[in-house]
């Protein structure tokens, strides 16, 4: 039997695919590095052409069940590229493209391989692509993998580096064992339910025979933590801050960004769209691992010296905020759905430019005394380049959630509202009181840039400040600013386009 | 559209600050007159509302703007004032305005007189959109929009200990905002719209009582944090303290109302039920602020402090009015409201005043015998003093006694007796008022001034050190300056006349203020 494959619905990670092979190629032939850059990046945009353009036509769907194995259940397609889909695929793209940006100083300056370093960053987001329009548990699996292998060789590309090996050995692991419990989850749901495609699974579920039911809900429970690993949600968050640290700043950007916004739409596709039969279950540990994750993120990130771990614990603290919708189970299910992916779509913009401005500042500090950007060293910052110092203290303003950054005060507001429309009020109350917290160490971290320079920085040991960041860096800098700027002034923008997702 | 222009003309001038100093305005006094200029323009803007404001139905909204903003979210910017929000509306933008006219000649200490400006201009925009936005989450975007202005205010522009402070201010209060978020959306999310007209048409109908009164503790914690209530109020004294003249005048005359405001326009009308489940617990905790309010008084020995603490003890009274869910009682709140904001508005300029002068707030450094050494500053002093312990015919006087009136006759589902305990309580803070005001005018306006020390013997030479010997210099006499006490300038005439003049005016006729929020707090009741 010959299935028909709908090429334009997959033509977004098929054009990756391919230019990841090109820039391979390329590289071989030793093709400059910029060269090797621009055709990375170029391929993004074109991808991302190709979102757009399939965003302005219907919903497609492919590989899907051939007629004469349907025995007239639902069509099952595998790879579905509808609104939410696109969103995310739009997202992602946007976000690989910043972090190609970020990624071209990067190469040069720690001496990474470039044609190595932009094949995997192009293959994970071809399994970030996938990932997102996956609708059944074996593409989701494999697409979830093409992400995640890529990624640990490019944590560990500074082969130099002992911290980089560790933080990939030790990402590498924790995966790998999440994968190994993923699959488990994913097998005992296949037993009890005989199907893969998640069309099959919810109403497979919704009838179940009561002495499956353990088998389906441990099922469901396992599944749930594999993905709890990807979005680094408390108790399976402890790689993050190492592998951050350890990683490459580019690349923990991605890890940070493209890679959790990965995660969070296929868990909310798996959990909205294969097993809301079960959301009795799933919803209340949800409740607890949002809760448990923004309190731990929170708490331990107020303790944090240095920006990047501080940025980790951060990242680990919002997981928990897009958690929070989905604790509601299957009240108002498509609105938590919706409040999630607003969330994802706004923390990428505003996380991404934090994360750019200390990639430009770390290219700044390279004999920081321990090689990493102590927060003390942030002092000053407004006197040495302004606009790096006021676009920082934006981007953490707005992950505060408070005006002048009104896009993550409204993407606060949405999640408590799903929250809360949901039934859960505790969560929003144990929200709350983490904002106040989350408040704090940004805002120290915000203070300390209009405070004076420390007199450590006279120190004669540490290397003179350069002028500025190089072109890309301030081009991924003024682009997420940009975007920021332009989402605090229209949230209306993101909250009109995930409303249609849900 | 008469309400955006009014909050278009302060955003427009804090982003003109953002245009380097060499294009635009060089000079801190250039920038200091815009300033003045901008929040003039925006006090005529109001004014002219005022003017528009039908007042024979002030219980309407009027003047309304309702665009969509975000559909998806069911978000409107939906504006507009009512006989409630309207005087808060004037009473912002004059002591905006005011502020602005104090620093042209008075700026705090810290210099970056761009900064100040954009920064008091956001703050305007702020207050502004709260007391007019009627939709709930446009309520909450612009609650938080006051915080992190403010929070600069304080840690650039503060005193000593500015930082904890202001970490103190913004932490507190942002806690207050995320419980009043949920509780907000809790009542949108039950009731299906965020319009706060329509849901105070309601009164609430249609929602559980059990969902009522999580959402009114919800939401009376974060108006009650704000306002500030006993037990809440700590980080009121320290910010109130180290923040400059116009933010501590902002800060009490503005800021503290967005809390009372709140519980009216907001809490209340959105879950009665809840509401006369917790109005017992708020009455208490109104009582032990005024109470404690006083207490607290009568042992500082700062006078800004001590403003800071008597505003606990004043906004106790509003609380309390509040509780008492009658009409005389939400009237008192609202009447309270509006002298405190210009009673302590001109005793924080006050304050300021003394210490720009004396270079000390300290009431035993001080000494006594103001009224010989600066006799207009101590006049107007005592006059604001005595306006703010409630002298009948002062603005302070009717605000407090509807309140202890509310509190005799409550509303029909309270205890009446709690009440009346409330209100004897309630009397005997208004007698400690009166207590801690005139100690503290005994203790600097009257008595005679200390006798002027010696230059050589108000600073020891430094070879003998100081610190080696402070029981020879004991604080009452050091530092006291020799040369006379400058007099007052234009800037502070200009400043401090029109808030005595409202002093008097709604002291002397309260019918002024009254007659405009009467109509719509009884509609609050469901009355007509």
């Amino acid at each position: 039997m010959i299935q028909g494959i709908d090429y334009a619905a997959i033509a977004p990670p098929l054009i990756l695919a391919a230019a990841a092979l090109a820039v391979l190629l390329a590289d071989a032939f030793d093709v400059p590095r910029r060269a090797v850059g621009l055709l990375s990046g170029g391929a993004l945009a074109v991808a991302f052409g190709a979102v757009v353009a399939l965003a302005a036509g219907d919903r497609r769907a492919t590989f899907c069940l051939p007629d004469g194995l349907r025995s007239g259940g639902p069509r099952s397609c595998s790879y579905v590229t509808d609104d939410f889909t696109l969103l995310f695929q739009g997202l992602v793209l946007a976000a690989a493209v910043v972090v190609v940006l970020l990624s071209l100083e990067e190469i040069t300056r720690s001496r990474l391989p470039a044609g190595e370093y932009h094949f995997l960053l192009l293959a994970a987001v071809v399994g970030a692509l996938t990932l997102v329009a996956a609708r059944d548990l074996v593409l989701l699996v494999v697409a979830l993998e093409t992400l995640s292998l890529p990624v640990f060789a490019l944590v560990g590309l500074r082969r130099y580096d002992g911290a980089a090996s560790e933080a990939a050995l030790k990402l590498f692991l924790v995966s790998v064992v999440s994968a190994a419990v993923m699959l488990f989850g994913i097998s005992l749901v296949y037993g009890a339910t005989g199907a893969m495609h998640l069309d099959r699974i919810a109403p497979a579920l919704d009838r179940l025979p009561s002495d499956l039911d353990p088998v389906a809900a441990v099922g469901v429970v396992l599944v749930l933590a594999g993905f709890g690993f990807k979005v680094a949600a408390v108790p399976f968050h402890f790689w993050a801050p190492d592998v951050y640290q350890g990683a490459p700043l580019p690349v923990a950007a991605f890890l940070s960004v493209v890679s959790k916004a990965a995660g969070f739409a296929g868990l909310a596709i798996v959990l909205a769209l294969g097993f809301p039969a079960y959301a009795h279950v799933w919803g209340p540990l949800v409740a607890i691992l949002a809760a448990l994750t923004m309190t731990l993120g929170n708490l331990v990130a107020l303790r944090q010296r240095t920006a990047i771990r501080l940025l980790a614990w951060s990242s680990v603290a919002q997981s928990g905020y897009m958690l929070a919708p989905l604790a509601v189970g299957t009240d108002h299910l498509s609105e938590a759905v919706a409040a999630t992916a607003a969330y994802v779509a706004l923390y990428a913009v505003m996380n991404l430019g934090a994360f750019a401005v200390v990639t430009g500042f770390a290219r700044r500090r390279p004999a920081a005394p321990a090689g990493w950007d102590e927060l003390d060293d942030y002092r000053g910052l407004a006197r040495r380049s302004p606009a790096l110092a006021a676009a920082l203290a934006f981007f953490l303003i707005c992950l505060a959630g408070l005006p002048p950054g009104v896009m993550g005060l409204f993407a606060k507001v949405v999640v408590f509202r799903a929250t809360v429309a949901g039934g859960v009020t505790w969560l929003a109350v144990v929200m709350a009181v983490n904002t106040v917290i989350g408040l704090y160490y940004y805002l120290v971290w915000a203070a300390r840039l209009f405070a004076p320079p420390a007199p450590a920085a006279e120190d004669p040991q540490v290397v003179p400040y350069e002028p500025a960041p190089g072109p890309a860096v301030r081009a991924a800098v003024a682009a997420t600013a940009a975007g920021a700027l332009v989402l605090s002034a229209a949230p209306q923008l993101v909250l009109q386009a995930v409303s249609t997702v849900g | 559209m008469i309400f955006l222009l009014m909050m278009a003309v302060p955003l427009a001038g804090a982003l003109a600050m953002l245009v380097p100093a060499d294009r635009f305005l060089p000079g801190d006094a250039a920038v200091r007159r815009f300033g003045a200029g901008v929040s003039g323009a925006t006090l005529l803007v109001a004014v002219s509302a005022l003017a528009a404001f039908d007042f024979g139905r002030s219980s309407r909204m009027q003047l309304e703007v309702d665009r969509s903003w975000a559909p998806a979210i069911g978000l409107r910017f939906h504006l507009g004032v009512d006989g409630i929000s309207l005087p808060l509306v004037a009473l912002t933008a004059l002591l905006t305005f005011l502020c602005f006219l104090y620093t042209l000649r008075h700026p705090p200490a810290g210099g970056r007189a761009r900064l100040l400006t954009a920064l008091l201009l956001v703050l305007e925009v702020g207050m502004l959109g709260t007391f007019t936005a009627l939709d709930l989450v446009l309520f909450f975007v612009f609650f938080e929009v006051v915080l992190i202005p403010m929070y600069v205010v304080i840690a650039v522009w503060g005193g000593p200990a500015r930082r904890a402070a202001a970490y103190k201010f913004i932490l507190y209060t942002l806690l207050g905002s995320g419980l009043l978020l949920a509780g907000m959306l809790l009542v949108g999310a039950e009731a299906g719209t965020l319009d706060m007209t329509e849901l105070a048409a309601r009164h609430g109908s249609g929602l559980a009582h059990g969902v009522q009164v999580t959402a009114f503790a919800l939401m009376g914690l974060g108006f009650a944090v704000k306002a500030p209530m006993w037990p809440l109020h700590t980080w009121l004294p320290d910010a109130h303290t180290e923040a400059p003249t116009v933010g501590s005048v902002l800060l009490a005359g503005v800021l503290l109302k967005m809390g009372t405001y709140g519980l009216v326009r907001v809490a209340l009308p959105l879950a009665p039920d809840g509401a006369r489940v917790w109005a017992p617990w708020l009455g208490l905790l109104a009582v032990i602020g005024i109470v404690y309010g006083s207490l607290a008084c009568l042992a500082q020995r700062d006078l800004k402090r001590m403003i800071a603490y008597s505003s606990v003890g004043h906004m106790g009274f509003v609380l309390l009015g509040i509780a008492t869910l009658t009409p005389v009682g939400v009237n008192a709140a609202l009447f309270g409201n509006i002298a405190h904001g210009l009673i302590t508005g001109l005793l924080f300029f006050l304050a300021g005043s003394v210490k720009d002068r004396y270079g000390t707030g300290d009431l035993n450094v001080l000494g006594g015998g103001m009224l010989t050494s600066a006799p207009r500053l101590a006049s107007i002093l005592t006059f604001a003093s005595v306006a703010s312990l409630g002298l009948p015919g002062l603005a302070g006087f009717w605000g407090e006694m509807l309140a202890l009136l509310g509190a005799y006759s409550p509303h029909a589902d309270l205890p009446r007796e709690t009440f009346v305990t409330f209100m004897a309580v309630g009397a005997l803070g208004a007698v400690l008022t009166a207590a801690y005001f005139l100690r503290m005018l005994a203790k600097i306006t009257h008595g005679r001034t200390p006798d002027p020390i010696e230059p050589a013997a108000a600073a020891p030479a430094p070879s003998e050190g100081s610190a080696a010997r402070p029981a020879l210099t004991p604080p009452e006499r050091a530092p006291i300056p020799a040369e006379p006490i400058a007099a007052l300038t234009r800037y502070e005439y200009a400043a401090w006349t029109p808030l005595i003049a409202l002093t008097l005016l709604v002291g002397l006729w309260p019918k002024t203020l009254l007659a405009v929020t009467t109509g719509p707090v009884r509609a609050l009741f469901g009355g007509g």
